[in-house]
């Protein structure tokens, strides 16, 4: 298998050289001896690209130094601009404005191509999507050790154009997409290239079953969402004989290649674990990492292209940007003030922007019914206030909702002071019925508005479970059950993070139905101390 | 290489019809086209240049001006003569400046001659013709304010110590993008007359052929092409009439009623969606070569035309596009 993994990383690169079309290919391996030696069979002239490269870098821009020093306007070369192999290292930290940027580079056809160094250690960290879509090619390094590595042998390849496709081929692999339910129409298309590249690499006009194989592993292995069925009986009776009369491309065109056989060949390369992977994939939409999204400002963190603007009070001055914007000025402004020296006006002036993380928020959603106020109300209260200690430490915001009766009430809108929250937990009395869904309502709203206003919300949910009261406040148990399931969905379909701690006596399935819907962590609270649910929220949350 | 042709997309057909419309009353406004990964969102896009018809214009006009009294001082030209040009589809990249945008100064002139010129951007080039925004989603949000501001006055202004020009930009926005990669702001999404959503299509024997289209494109160009642009030319002569027709078009007082109804059961916010539903609809009734207008042609616009208008309900699970049918359904049954 490993061995298998590093004949088709060096193969899809063969292929990247026979034809640029391919987009290139995504190599996920931490950096070692293994990656080392197949990055030294790229091509010596390729263009290396980091991850925080600007845009000036990639598209060009005035090269202000020479054009000072010539009086004449010198354009700089963006890398983008002249067509090539480029290779992308640290993949996985490419913001989603570097994968469009490049995505467009990509999308003009063969004039690039990219080989992407994918260095993610979580399943969850993985090169963009957008970027993805267009390569290819996805090998996977992880298992490859030294001693598989081998040289290629050398190949006579001939013009990929020259290569003939028979007719029913196509029909062919786009039911195998298909099948493996792959729904962008890009797949099928990498697919047959794939297969004509393969071919002409062999020096052959003809595409073989064969060609054809190696070219789904490649291609349709990284994209499948589903497994195919081990047998598919039903898949089998139509397949060639009846299309293969009116393909008269060639004497030696039968391709006699059932789907199944073609299956087979991906199968072999789906990775073991493609439902978790599709799982992880699944909720990276939603699910945060411990850390608050990305915001801009101009103060802190990550630095990103001067703007023009105003000198206020926490901004900060870029001097070299203000200075390459001044200078074209320079002459005009001499000859109008008949003074020498550096001419800076204000509206040279360039503001350095950051971007950072961007604060989190915490609400707690509690429930205070009848049943939760006889068994576990108050413990709910101490690891509230457990989590209250180590929100505060964090500087993160916390906002607290609790429902019992009919309604839910946000009883303190988001805030950063502990005392206010601890005075109005403990005041906080028991007794009612169980509307759950009013509760998660009430909570979801405040973290829309939290979201707007640049923060990161995730909800905890405190409750034992057992709503009874529907969202328009009748006493209805299954309605309040239906009711919750739907507001699950639709916090789940905004991708708020959220976690569901039952605090009931023993843990209750529809409770953990409930977090499987939201795609929460769930965690069962049997009889524990507070300190023990604020030790698991903690986990829960990624610290 | 030239693009893909228009009339070689197989299916998605909202799609194409909504570039169709906004190609034969370019005051509609543009389309916004959103949708997954692979499904032809770009393809569309930059296949609409073609169906175009061509435009007059001054030669050598940096802004594309119709007659000679509206060329600009600044662009100097001597020699004023109109000559047919297609009608500008300009791309504006995600990582363009503010300066490309917007235009400004020449440095070479500055640097050398020591004199202020003015350096069109994008917006000039774009005028009278459309705006392209691949990934419009991923816009900076410096760039979409400045875009915003254009779009509203249809003019550019620069101003900058001495340099001070106003040129005409008057454009039709079209934009694609994922809605998973993040969202448009509402008052941008408002700029764009009509949105239509894709996804990639079901059923095998459709993908089959688009597969083989592609293929055809990119392996066996020439004779494609000459297929293809035939129908493409086809399409731009329908657009052609359909634009004389739409002058002809009659509407009744009846037909007004039901916009509006429909707006105000719909609660689109402002007028732009009255208006933008009907002059789709009187597209859509002039491209049927219909000589009035209908309430079957506001039905079958109302969804494109409205989506994007209504205020997100987060807790409705359905896309808006089912709220408009739905709701297009109650009031116009």
């Amino acid at each position: 298998m490993a061995n298998e993994s590093w004949h088709h990383a060096t193969r899809a690169l063969q292929l990247l050289g026979i034809d640029p079309a391919l987009g290139g290919i995504c190599i996920r391996a931490r950096s070692g001896p293994v990656r080392a030696r197949l990055t030294a069979m790229i091509t010596p002239n390729a263009r290396r690209l980091h991850p925080a490269i600007s845009d000036e870098a990639l598209f060009g821009g005035l090269d202000l130094a020479a054009t000072l020093a010539s009086g004449q306007m010198t354009r700089e070369k963006g890398l983008l601009e002249t067509p090539g192999m480029l290779v992308l290292a640290m993949a996985e930290r490419a913001t989603t404005g570097l994968a469009a940027r490049l995505a467009v580079a990509l999308d003009r056809g063969a004039e690039h191509s990219l080989i992407a160094l994918d260095e993610g250690a979580e399943p969850d960290e993985c090169l963009n999507p957008k970027l993805a879509e267009r390569l290819a090619f996805h090998v996977d390094l992880s298992n490859c050790a030294l001693q598989d590595t081998t040289d290629t042998p050398p190949t006579s390849a001939i013009n990929s154009c020259d290569v003939i496709v028979p007719a029913d081929l196509i029909d062919q692999v786009t039911n195998i997409a298909c099948t493996l339910g792959i729904d962008s129409m890009r797949a099928p298309l990498f697919a047959l290239r794939a297969a004509r590249a393969n071919a002409a690499l062999s020096g052959r006009t003809q595409i073989t079953a064969e060609d054809v194989e190696i070219a789904c592993a490649l291609t349709f292995a990284h994209r499948a969402t589903r497994v195919p069925e081990p047998q598919t009986q039903d898949q089998e009776p139509p397949a060639p004989p009846p299309d293969q009369n009116d393909t008269n491309t060639g004497p030696e065109d039968n391709l006699d290649l059932p789907d199944e056989l073609l299956l087979e060949a991906v199968r072999a390369m789906l990775p073991d674990n493609l439902l978790e992977q599709l799982a992880a994939q699944k909720a990276r939409a939603g699910r945060g990492n411990g850390t608050g999204a990305a915001r801009k400002g101009n103060r802190r963190g990550r630095p990103l292209p001067s703007r023009a603007g105003r000198i206020s009070d926490g901004a900060r001055i870029d001097i070299i940007g203000t200075l390459r914007a001044a200078a074209p000025w320079q002459t005009i402004r001499r000859n109008a003030t008949g003074r020498d020296g550096l001419h800076i006006r204000p509206a040279d002036i360039r503001i350095k922007r950051f971007e950072e993380k961007s604060d989190r928020l915490l609400i707690f959603t509690v429930d205070a019914s009848g049943s939760s106020a006889l068994s576990r109300l108050a413990e709910a209260k101490g690891a509230v206030e457990l989590l209250l200690a180590q929100a505060y430490a964090r500087r993160d915001h916390v906002a607290l909702v609790a429902f019992r009766g009919t309604q839910a009430e946000l009883l303190l809108p988001p805030t950063r002071s502990l005392v206010q929250t601890k005075r109005r937990l403990a005041a906080l009395p028991g007794g009612g019925g169980t509307p759950l869904a009013a509760g998660m309502v009430t909570a979801f709203e405040q973290a829309v508005q939290a979201t707007r206003r640049g923060m990161t919300p995730t909800i905890a949910i405190l409750t034992d479970g057992r709503a009874n009261i529907a969202l328009d406040g009748r006493a209805d148990r299954k309605q309040a059950a239906i009711d919750a399931q739907h507001i699950a969905r639709v916090l789940r379909a905004n991708g708020t993070d959220t976690i569901v701690i039952d605090t009931g006596n023993r843990p209750e399935p529809a409770l953990r139905n409930l977090a499987q819907t939201l795609d929460a962590a769930y965690l069962p609270l049997p009889r524990a101390d507070a300190e023990r649910l604020s030790k698991s929220v903690a986990a829960a949350l990624g610290d | 290489m030239q693009p893909f042709p228009f009339s070689a997309i197989v299916g998605q057909e909202e799609m194409k019809q909504a570039m169709i419309l906004t190609a034969i009353d370019a005051s509609i406004g543009g389309v916004l086209v959103f949708g997954d990964r692979g499904t032809g969102k770009s393809t569309a896009v930059r296949a609409l240049a073609a169906l175009l018809p061509p435009i007059k214009a001054i030669k050598g006009c940096p802004v594309n001006s119709a007659s000679a009294k509206d060329v600009p001082d600044w662009a100097g030209l001597s020699t004023k003569r109109a000559h047919n040009m297609p009608t500008p589809v300009v791309d504006l990249p995600l990582g363009a400046t503010e300066d490309r945008v917007t235009g400004a100064l020449d440095i070479e002139k500055a640097l050398t001659k020591g004199e202020k010129a003015f350096q069109p951007g994008l917006l000039a080039r774009a005028n009278r013709g459309y705006l392209y925004i691949d990934e419009v989603n991923l816009l900076e949000d410096h760039i979409v304010d400045l875009l915003l501001d254009v779009a509203q006055s249809g003019e550019n202004v620069v101003e900058r110590e001495g340099l001070s020009i106003r040129h005409p930009a008057r454009f039709v926005l079209v934009g694609s993008g994922n809605p998973e990669e993040g969202e448009l702001r509402p008052q941008l999404l408002d700029r764009f007359g009509l949105s239509v959503e894709v996804a990639s299509p079901k059923d095998v024997a459709t993908r089959v052929d688009v597969i083989k289209r592609r293929d055809a494109f990119e392996n066996d160009n020439a004779a494609f092409m000459l297929r293809w642009q035939a129908e493409d030319a086809a399409i731009r002569e329908r657009i052609l009439t359909a634009r004389t027709a739409l002058g002809k078009l009659k509407t009744s007082d009846k037909t007004l009623t039901d916009v509006a109804e429909l707006c105000l059961a719909l609660g689109s916010d402002g007028l732009r969606g009255e208006l933008t539903l009907l002059k789709a609809a009187r597209a859509y009734a002039a491209w049927r070569d219909d000589t009035a207008l209908t309430r079957a042609h506001v039905k079958a616009v109302a969804p494109m035309a409205l989506r994007h208008r209504l205020r997100r309900d987060p807790l409705d699970e359905a896309g808006s596009g089912t709220r408009v049918a739905r709701t297009v359904e109650e009031v116009l049954g």
